[in-house]
């Protein structure tokens, strides 16, 4: 079937071709202008290009209420897969801006190309209706993944954590497109449309769907970090430069949340397995992920397995397969985007000036720079779900989700991780606002684009977390129509 | 459209805290003099509420409505009523003291009242919410700068310990509390978190039943509720005085605000079908924290379990489910809140001069501040409900609230028992006449020991201020209680109409 060619399909995809054109410009940059002089600028352009390209994106590329098909059934474009493009899109900005001060990483123009790469790779994600597309966009996404953990030359850890993230990342990915391929096989269809009506059908033996459950679930858990497929993200957060990981903690995991909601909607209507089992996965996600916390010396580890905690929580609402569920779920992504970077950029700040990212050794922060410090504050609050800040209301909506779903047992199970996350959140904030600084320790110095990308970020804590409204709506405008 | 006049309450704190922010950290003279600044405000919006609210009128006023999230039916919408209204003064005036009592705050003060402030737009936003949604947001708010204020500023000895577990205590009560409103929310089916519609939901009994102990021991966890009181000394003494004041004076007072407001007041047959246990759990708060006060040497542990047996009083006011028993708790909680913050403003000043709290090793400071002697000798006397005072004015009542439900209540099967159980409280007066007056002949009378004579003197200024408002308000309560008790009695009224309802 050739579908027709239509102009305004490409309009859709302004984005990712402003994205491509920067990359294009990046990498004519990266051979003009030699490396030795760049201090710090390289970023700051990769960054205000992706933005660009974000801006676009809603100026010209905003979805209304409509859903279409796009590229012979391709690509699907609506308004969910719009914000989780522009979640990635942020999500891109903040890492470059963040990538302008660290060493290895800061001068090196391939880098930024392949975050641009990546971010690429994740808006196809989102946007794909089709297994081929999806599989597709999902290895592009990863390529550059694995590139990027290990980016940092001379890094020991950095090359560890490319070759984790890559060993853990082929493997389930391999046990994904198997999945795919048993779907496909049963139904001779790729568009997910088409094969969610065949399994409607019962063109799909049970017990197949099952197997196919499990293998698609072991795809994305490992892009969302859920238990038991969460064993690669500790040390790849550890190991990989701190903007990376920022970035594969936020963008990775919002979109890997996307694409679980595409393909439920697939596999949903027949599975009766697939939701205990998600149920399952959630509650291990964050009770192992918060008890795991606890015991964590490294900031980026702890956050490591926060995240996780942070997936368990997320699958919660997935698991009550409704809109309000959905539009949790898209909300809280919203805020945990912002936060979790909110998060990170503190902690990059912090390792270029003390070269470390032991909670040790963030003792005394409060009185080196008041500033950082509070906005430590308000993102690991934040994280923690404390009003004014962004997590509150994206908890209360996902524990509404459960509760109308009449889970009651799973929302206080939910609530008691949070309690079990505001403490060991509550022992870092001690040791930055408690504990006196060593001996001959000096003020934090803050360059400027770092202060701008942070005061961005604590503002968009506090304005998610008051001014919910918009944005609730927002996500419940693209909830609708997802299943 | 009128003054906002909650609004500017609920953010007066809050805007002064991060304009504090705003300020160089070492300029520490004009940080304090802005943030006496604030506190004055935010006391004169306060006393400027209190005057003008129309009891002729009775019901919500001053109320403001703004959607939220519409597609929930969340909304900020806030009104004060007689409950709230005295509640809304008394932490205008805790907030004035505590600011006036924190002056010599050395270490980072610039943090420390934006905190100090933050905390009071919760606290505020709790007492004036009308939106189940809009008292949760607030109710956290108020619940998590504890932790900061405690471990940075508190007493070395225990504030790390303390904070944490203060702070999860409260957050689990929190936490378990949202649970069960959500699960009002949506057993409604009218897609709102507005207390006044939800008021009419008639939540099936069973229902209410079920819920009920969520909602009401989620938020008396704050009020310090026997077994769940744990934290409350701990975090008492290790809190700076400040703190203190405002814990106990009104922080205590949000859980027992919060579990009548949304735990009586929403899901009235289940607190008719509860209530005999939380009378029961009450009175083994009055009695069990008068005993364990009686047997403290440290001053500040003294105040914390005297705390500990007055929020019993409220609650088993509360638990009466009778309109004077209601009124009795609401007067006592302010009269709670302003003797207990004055307590605690004493034991600060004195710990600040002698550098321990231990009451044997004190002696004698009677000579040395009298001011801060008679200030405590009155807050005795308020605790032990001495006629003339604020407590005798708010005990009084519930202990005839009590007696009263046994009257009329006959149908619950603790009903006839109620006139044991108003004796057994009123012994615990009796403990309190004990510990109190043991400490101020100890601190106060007896000689003054030699390693105190030099460097103890008199208080300042700011100190004695602070005293003097607080011992103002109640006497004015203890002498002319036509000043509130017509307005809590007001809003007892309406608790009444909906407790008759359900049990209609």
């Amino acid at each position: 079937m050739i579908a027709p060619y239509v102009p305004a399909d490409w309009l859709v995809l302004l984005p990712e071709i402003a994205l491509v054109v920067v990359a294009v410009l990046l990498a004519v940059l990266d051979v003009a202008y030699p490396q030795v002089r760049r201090t710090g600028e390289l970023g700051i352009y990769a960054g205000l290009g992706i933005a660009v390209a974000g801006v676009l994106g809603i100026v010209f590329a905003l979805p209304g209420s409509d859903r279409t098909l796009l590229f012979g059934g391709m690509l699907r474009s609506d308004l969910f897969a719009f914000v989780f493009r522009m979640l990635v899109i942020f999500a891109g900005v903040m890492t470059a801006l963040l990538s302008s001060g660290v060493r290895g990483v800061s001068r090196h123009g391939e880098y930024f190309i392949l975050l641009i790469g990546a971010c690429l790779g994740m808006n196809f994600m989102a946007l794909s209706a089709d297994i081929i597309m999806l599989y597709l966009a999902l290895e592009t996404t990863s390529i550059a993944g694995y590139v990027l953990a290990g980016f940092a030359h001379g890094d020991d850890h950095a090359a560890e954590a490319g070759l984790k993230y890559f060993l853990f990342g082929a493997a389930t990915s391999g046990l994904l497109v198997y999945g795919l391929s048993l779907l496909y096989g049963f139904t001779g269809e790729t568009g997910l449309a088409a094969i969610a009506a065949a399994v409607g059908d019962g063109q799909v033996p049970p017990a197949a769907l099952l197997v196919i459950n499990m293998l698609l679930l072991a795809g994305i858990g490992f892009k969302v970090t859920a238990v038991p497929f969460h064993f690669w993200a500790p040390d790849v957060y550890e190991g990989a430069p701190t903007p990376v990981t920022a970035f594969i903690s936020t963008a990775s995991k919002a979109v890997g949340f996307a694409v679980l909601f595409r393909i439920m909607s697939v596999t949903v209507p027949m599975s009766a397995y697939l939701l205990p089992l998600l149920t399952a996965i959630s509650v291990l996600s964050m009770t192992l992920g918060n008890l795991a916390a606890l015991a964590q010396r490294n900031i980026k580890r702890l956050l490591a397995y926060s995240s996780i905690a942070h997936a368990g929580y997320v699958l919660m609402a997935v698991v009550t397969i409704s809109d309000l569920g959905t539009a949790a779920v898209v909300f809280y992504l919203i805020t945990y985007v912002v936060t979790n970077l909110a998060a990170f950029a503190v902690v990059i700040i912090f390792a270029r000036v003390s070269g470390s990212d032991e909670i040790a050794d963030y003792a005394g922060l409060s009185r080196r720079s008041p500033y950082l410090a509070l906005a430590m504050l308000v993102a690991f609050l934040s994280l923690a779900g404390v009003p004014p800040l962004a997590g509150f209301f994206g908890k209360m909506f996902l524990f509404a989700a459960v509760v109308k779903a009449g889970l009651i047992w799973l929302a206080i199970v939910g609530v008691l991780n949070a309690i079990l996350g505001i403490y060991y959140y509550l022992i870092v904030l001690k040791v930055v606002f408690v504990f006196p600084a060593p001996e001959g320790t000096a003020s934090i110095d803050v360059p400027r684009v770092y202060s701008v990308a942070l005061a961005v970020l604590c503002i968009g804590i506090v304005v998610l977390g008051t001014v919910a409204g918009p944005w609730f709506d927002l996500a419940l405008q693209s909830a609708q129509g997802i299943y | 459209m009128s003054f906002p006049l909650l609004s500017a309450i609920t953010f007066t704190p809050v805007t002064v805290g991060m304009l504090l922010l705003l300020f160089p950290a070492d300029r520490h003279t004009e940080i304090r003099i802005t943030a006496l600044a604030g506190a004055t405000l935010t006391l004169f919006l306060s006393i400027w509420a209190y005057v003008s609210y129309d009891i002729s009128l009775a019901g919500y006023q001053f109320v403001e409505r703004l959607n939220w999230v519409p597609a929930l039916g969340i909304s900020y919408y806030v009104g004060v009523d007689g409950l709230s209204l005295p509640m809304v003064l008394l932490t205008g005036i805790v907030i004035f003291t505590g600011v006036l009592i924190s002056w010599k705050i050395d270490d980072r003060p610039r943090e420390f009242f934006a905190f100090l402030f933050l905390l009071a737009t919760g606290v505020f936003g709790v007492f004036v919410a009308l939106d189940l949604f809009h008292l949760f947001f607030f109710y956290e708010i108020a619940v998590f700068p504890m932790y900061l204020l405690i471990a940075i500023w508190g007493w070395k000895v225990t504030r790390e310990y303390a904070a944490m577990k203060l702070t999860l205590y409260l957050f689990i009560g929190s936490v378990v509390a949202v649970v069960g409103a959500l699960a009002m929310y949506f057993a409604s089916g009218m897609n709102t978190f507005d207390m006044l519609a939800l008021q009419n939901a008639h939540f099936p009994a069973d229902f209410q039943r079920f819920w009920f102990p969520f909602i009401f021991f989620g938020f008396a966890v704050l009020a310090g509720i026997f077994p769940f009181h744990n934290w409350s000394p701990d975090g008492h003494v290790a809190a700076p005085t400040a703190v203190s004041m405002f814990h106990a004076g009104v922080l205590m007072k949000l859980g027992a605000f919060a579990a009548l407001r949304v735990g009586v007041m929403l899901l009235p047959a289940g607190a008719h079908y509860w209530m005999p246990w939380i009378v029961f759990l009450a009175l083994i708060n009055i009695v069990y924290g008068s005993f364990v006060a009686m047997m403290q040497r440290d001053l500040k542990y003294v105040i914390g379990f005297s705390s500990v047996s007055h929020m019993g009083l409220v609650m088993m006011g509360v638990a009466s489910l009778t309109p004077i028993g209601i009124t009795g708790a609401g007067l006592q909680m302010f009269s709670h809140g302003a003797m207990t913050a004055l307590f605690f403003a004493c034991v600060g000043m004195i710990y600040d001069q002698a550098h321990t709290r231990d009451i044997p090793s004190l002696g004698g400071f009677g000579a040395k501040m009298p001011l801060v002697a008679v200030a405590f000798i009155i807050g005795g006397l308020v605790s032990m409900g001495m006629p003339g005072f604020s407590g005798f004015i708010a005990e009084q009542p519930i202990f005839m609230g009590v007696w009263a439900a046994g009257q009329t209540t006959s149908q619950y099967y603790l009903g006839q028992q109620y006139a044991w159980i108003d004796l057994v409280a009123v012994i615990a007066i009796a403990i309190t006449a004990a510990y109190i007056l043991r400490a101020v002949h100890q601190v106060f009378f007896t000689k003054l020991p030699a390693e105190f004579e030099h460097h103890v003197g008199d208080v300042t200024i700011l100190d004695k201020v602070a005293l003097v408002v607080l011992v103002g308000v109640l006497l004015a309560l203890g002498w002319f209680p036509a000043w509130m008790a017509p307005l809590v009695a007001s809003s007892a009224a309406n608790v009444m109409t909906i407790l008759q309802g359900a049990a209609g």
